[in-house]
């Protein structure tokens, strides 16, 4: 199996979010999550990104804590 | 629900903020503002719609969302935004070295979902996107705010499937970068 370098992978991370990943590509993301603390931050963060961009129009609503 | 003079000062008052909204999507000053005057028209039409169920804000934006995306539609096919010349991806601002690997590996985030509670942060996520260049950030508030499938997006910037998948990322790779250094590096 390739190896993926970790340019590779945050590519790979952001089409996650855009397709359906083929098994292939999901297996070689495991494989380097498990050796690679930067991307599974840069995963976790491309993760947040999408939860933040749908809480957009309601900042604000929820009084501040 | 609130009088009529009340719920039309009510919306006013929100118009600011509608205004920054459709502004940040369309890159575009006079459309944004037709998009609001278009959404406000449409929310005093349909003041019976809201009956004071929702938060007023959420239910403007909601009408004003579906404005925007048909405001995307038309100028898509009157003036396509050009393409730029960062594009390409094989230049993410040295975030990587040759080999492919970090240059410097991305800290770890503490507290995100506590961002999420204060709208310091989303003032702050806002100037990033506003500093992505245009279609790169129309290509991803499509994605991501507007929930729109890749598919559709690349019929409406007319480019491939790839380019879509190339635009996102360097999007979301920017985004990580500049909340990096303007709100969880802080």
């Amino acid at each position: 199996m390739k190896l993926l370098t970790c340019r590779e992978t945050t590519r790979l991370v952001s089409q996650g979010l855009d397709r359906e990943l083929a098994f292939g590509e999901r297996v070689a993301l495991r494989v380097h999550f498990a050796i690679c603390t930067g991307c599974r931050r840069a995963r976790r963060q491309m993760a947040f990104l999408r939860r933040a961009m749908q809480a957009l129009p309601e900042d604000g609503v929820r009084p501040r804590a | 629900m609130p009088a009529p003079a009340d719920f039309r000062a009510q919306i006013q008052a929100l118009r600011p903020y509608l205004l920054r909204y459709a502004s940040l999507q369309l890159r575009d000053a006079a459309a944004a503002e037709d998009c609001v005057q278009e959404a406000l028209v449409a929310a005093l039409a349909g003041e019976s719609g809201f009956a004071g169920r929702a938060n007023l804000r959420t239910w403007l934006t909601g009408i004003l969302k579906h404005k925007i995306v048909d405001a995307i539609r038309r100028q898509s096919r009157e003036a396509p935004l050009a393409a730029e010349d960062d594009e390409d991806l094989e230049d993410l601002d040295g975030l990587f070295a040759r080999n492919g690997h970090w240059t410097e590996r991305p800290p770890a985030w503490s507290d995100p979902d506590g961002a999420l509670e204060q709208s310091r942060f989303f003032r702050a996520l806002e100037a990033c996107l506003a500093r992505l260049p245009a279609r790169t950030g129309r290509a991803f508030m499509m994605r991501e705010h507007l929930g729109l499938e890749t598919g559709e997006i690349c019929k409406e910037l007319d480019i491939t499937p790839t380019h879509c998948w190339v635009l996102l990322y360097r999007a979301r790779m920017a985004l990580r970068e500049c909340l990096q250094q303007t709100w969880f590096g802080k």
